[in-house]
């Protein structure tokens, strides 16, 4: 029995993605229940350097034979300075998984390197080409200077993420509350993002127990402008979507936009006023509408758009 | 004949003899006697008008013999020392030793503590199992055959109504205390073993013939308040033991860290915001399984929102309790140092906490009650009791009391564990009836008894989602496969009484599977 997953979307909602260690059947069987955007099953960092094949194996058949529903199912595979990751993308690409994370991160030719890696997999497995996503994490300060090079590099690429544990040693800081050492980082990368027009995510918070550090840290992530956020625990997940949710107001107003847009588009008309006088035109559009989808993905949105 | 949830009940099991001469029903659905009138069972006991200095007897022996003890009769003890109850199997040696047979033990609950019982069970000694609790071997050999008389389980509040309505009648009581002064005053706490509070012994005490109660710590008399009154007390023996205090009371039960456990309870928690009977001075019980537990600890912000609970309320509540707390057991340490110390925290006895057939029992002023459960069926039938083999390994408890009491019973349940579907067709048996449960709570969704319109109304006000209980089943089937049908003899060796004395189902002997 092999479960068919629908063709990857690159620019879906990814508000929360957690990692899961994919040698553990009992974790990825059914990572889905708990309501992530994205799941990330990990062959890295959280398998043991001799039990990476049983991590495939266990990876491909949950791959194949779970239905993950509408959850983003993404891999995080080995670095490209290990014997791993050749294979893991053989396993990634064959099982039909939606996208890979590529560790460490540190130029463009790492992800063309990638990239042709999983191109010669889908005609090896007879996937189309171009089907599978990718997603970069930065983890040094190379990776994060080098973030729009990145970025930039293939049109796979949905996103980029910032690996906080890495890159805070190869700085030599600490984990900082307010996160004063990791702005550049955050800001630089940000920035790389928007003007190559991919999502970006922040690293993860691994204090579970500390539920005001981690909701003061999603608050600054969605006010520096954050599509999302990696997790440790199925206990963040419903933190972040609630701290994402829009306000009625968001929505009213989004609302406003979207359909005023539509009625002048059909009219050919480009610039308007929606009611209270605001002028809009289409750069207002894609913001609201991703108002919307985040309204109706946490479930408090109960208009007709 | 096929009673209210389905089950076949054979002849077999209606024909069983209970000790007033009333004659077994099938059961006919929740609240069947409800109104109609008993006429309570009284014991017969000796008068003592001369004063005695004391009770003390010299040991348990000497107390089995004083007390008459022959062929043929019931003996009943609690379940206060959990699995580290000695009473049980001391009490029971000597009986054997001094070659009395054909004897009945009629327990609130018995435990893997009392494996040795299964012997006495195999060589024809013990012939009747009254209890809520069967476990390890005794579950065993009572699922093979081996008791001569069909295993009667009941859930607390059945027991007491039992009792009291004279379907058993408890020859001695052997009741095992913390604490006794030598006039038979016991309580639960100051000694080696404390278990908190006595609240299962008390219908014993009061409807037995005769009373032993058993210690290992004497006081200086009187101990009061005692759970258990020296006036219904016979004899009164000192051992070296009761049990293990170890476990009598375990570590302070600690809330699950466990993702899936917690997101069930935060689900459960949002159910009972959700519902009506949720605003200020609403009465809850959890049990003390993980997710259950875990339920307190959701429930505190929407506490907050309600306004008007105060600082130690909310540390209570963070204790899993709400407000006054009713006991009727005690797990952990923590919960006994509770009753020691915290004057809201009070003791009732087992009639008070579910007894169906008293004048309104706790239960009955339950808005929500929070269960765990083996399985749970499409009709949303319970069970509790049989293992995925068929074999008794378990205990209806208050479960079924508390389910039809509660205003709202929800059932928090992973669908699957390992690879057993929990969510199924059909239970193995049928412990708690489906027209007692009102909510399901799974890791794949909740579903609603299609009975309980005004919980789906108020569900679906608050937005929260939920779906047909046959989606659960088939999602679980989906997983883990279609699981066989168990194969059975014909023979009843246990019978599932209802809260109300019908019978709800019945378990029989099982076949050794065959591939």
């Amino acid at each position: 029995m092999s479960i068919p997953r629908p063709k990857p979307e690159k620019f879906r909602l990814r508000r929360t993605m957690m990692f899961m260690n994919a040698q553990k059947p009992g974790l990825i069987k059914d990572a889905y229940i708990y309501g992530a955007d994205s799941i990330m099953l990990d062959l890295e960092d959280a398998v043991a350097e001799n039990q990476k094949d049983s991590a495939r194996f266990s990876l491909y058949h949950a791959l194949k034979e779970i239905d993950y529903g509408n959850t983003e199912v993404i891999v995080r595979i080995n670095g490209l300075d290990t014997p791993h990751w050749k294979e893991d993308i053989r396993v990634c690409v064959a099982g039909g998984c939606d996208g890979i994370r590529i560790a460490k991160t540190e130029s463009a030719q790492d992800v063309h390197t990638v990239d042709e890696a999983v191109t010669a997999a889908e005609k090896e497995f007879g996937v189309e080409v171009g089907r599978t996503l990718l997603m970069a994490a930065l983890e040094s300060p190379k990776g994060v200077l080098n973030a729009y090079e990145i970025c930039t590099a293939s049109p796979r690429l949905f996103g980029v993420a910032l690996s906080g544990g890495d890159y805070r040693k190869c700085m030599q800081v600490k984990v900082i509350p307010g996160g004063i050492e990791m702005l550049f980082a955050r800001g630089l990368m940000l920035n790389a993002a928007r003007a190559a027009g991919i999502q970006c995510f922040d690293t993860v918070f691994t204090n579970i127990n500390d539920d005001e550090g981690f909701k003061a840290e999603v608050k600054q992530n969605v006010e520096m402008g954050f599509d999302g956020k990696s997790l440790v625990n199925p206990r963040q997940i419903n933190i972040v979507h609630e701290m994402l949710a829009p306000s009625q107001k968001e929505i009213a107003e989004a609302e406003k936009i979207v359909r005023a847009y539509r009625e002048n588009a059909d009219k050919g008309v480009g610039v308007f006023t929606i009611e209270g006088g605001k002028m809009i035109d289409i750069a207002f559009v894609p913001g609201a509408e991703r108002v919307i989808r985040l309204a109706k993905a946490s479930g408090i949105y109960e208009g007709d758009l | 004949m096929k009673n209210a949830v389905g089950r076949e009940i054979p002849a077999e099991a209606l024909a069983v003899e209970l000790k007033n001469g009333r004659k077994y029903e099938p059961y006919q659905g929740k609240g069947y006697r409800d109104g109609k009138y008993i006429k309570k069972a009284g014991p017969t006991t000796k008068i003592y008008e001369n004063p005695k200095e004391s009770k003390l007897l010299p040991s348990i022996r000497e107390a089995v013999i004083a007390c008459g003890l022959k062929d043929g009769m019931t003996v009943s003890f609690h379940h206060h020392f959990r699995d580290g109850d000695y009473i049980v199997n001391m009490v029971m040696k000597e009986i054997v030793d001094l070659g009395i047979k054909d004897i009945t033990i009629a327990a609130s609950s018995l435990g893997s503590a009392h494996d040795p019982i299964a012997d006495y069970i195999e060589q024809g000694i013990v012939t009747g199992i009254q209890t809520s609790g069967i476990r390890g071997r005794m579950g065993d050999v009572v699922s093979h055959g081996k008791l001569k008389t069909p295993a009667i389980l009941r859930s607390h509040g059945g027991r007491v109504r039992a009792v009291e309505e004279g379907d058993v009648h408890i020859d001695v009581a052997f009741i095992g205390a913390p604490t006794s002064d030598e006039y038979g005053n016991a309580r639960a706490l100051g000694g080696k073993g404390d278990c908190g509070v006595l609240s299962y012994a008390v219908p014993d005490s009061e409807y037995a013939d005769k009373v032993v109660v058993i210690t290992d710590t004497l006081v200086p008399y009187p101990n009061f308040p005692p759970s258990i009154h020296g006036v219904n007390v016979d004899y009164v023996v000192k051992v070296d033991e009761i049990g293990n205090p170890k476990k009598i009371a375990s570590a302070a039960a600690r809330m699950t860290q466990n993702p899936r456990d917690l997101m069930m309870a935060e689900n459960t928690a949002k159910v009972i915001a959700a519902c009506p009977w949720f605003k200020e001075g609403f009465s809850f019980q959890t049990g003390a399984g993980g997710p259950s537990l875990a339920v307190n600890r959701f429930l505190e912000p929407f506490m907050d929102e309600i306004g008007g609970i105060t600082g130690p309320i909310c540390e209570l509540q963070r204790k899993g309790l709400v407000g006054k707390i009713i006991d009727v057991q005690d797990f952990d340490v923590a919960a006994i140092e509770d009753i020691r110390t915290n004057p809201n925290h009070f003791e009732m006895t087992a009639s008070e906490y579910a007894n169906p057939a008293n004048k309104g029992a706790f239960v009955n002023k339950l808005d929500f009650v929070v269960l765990a459960a083996l399985e749970v069926d499409i009709d949303f039938n319970v069970n509790v009791i049989t293992g995925s083999d068929g074999v008794l390994r378990g205990a209806p408890g208050g479960h079924p009391d508390t389910a039809e009491g509660a205003k709202c019973c929800i059932i928090v349940t992973p669908l699957t564990r390992g690879r057993m579907a929990t969510i199924c067709e059909k239970v193995v048996t049928v412990t708690t009836p489906g027209d007692c449960v009102d909510v399901l709570v799974t890791d794949y969704g909740t579903a609603v008894n299609p009975a309980r319109k005004d919980i789906i109304a108020a569900l679906d006000a608050a937005g929260i989602k939920h779906v047909p209980i046959k989606e659960l089943q088939e999602k679980a089937y989906s997983l883990v496969g279609r699981p066989d049908d168990l194969q059975w003899e014909d023979k009843v060796v246990a019978i599932l009484e209802a809260r109300d004395g019908t019978i709800l189902d019945v378990v029989k002997k099982i076949k050794p599977y065959q591939i």
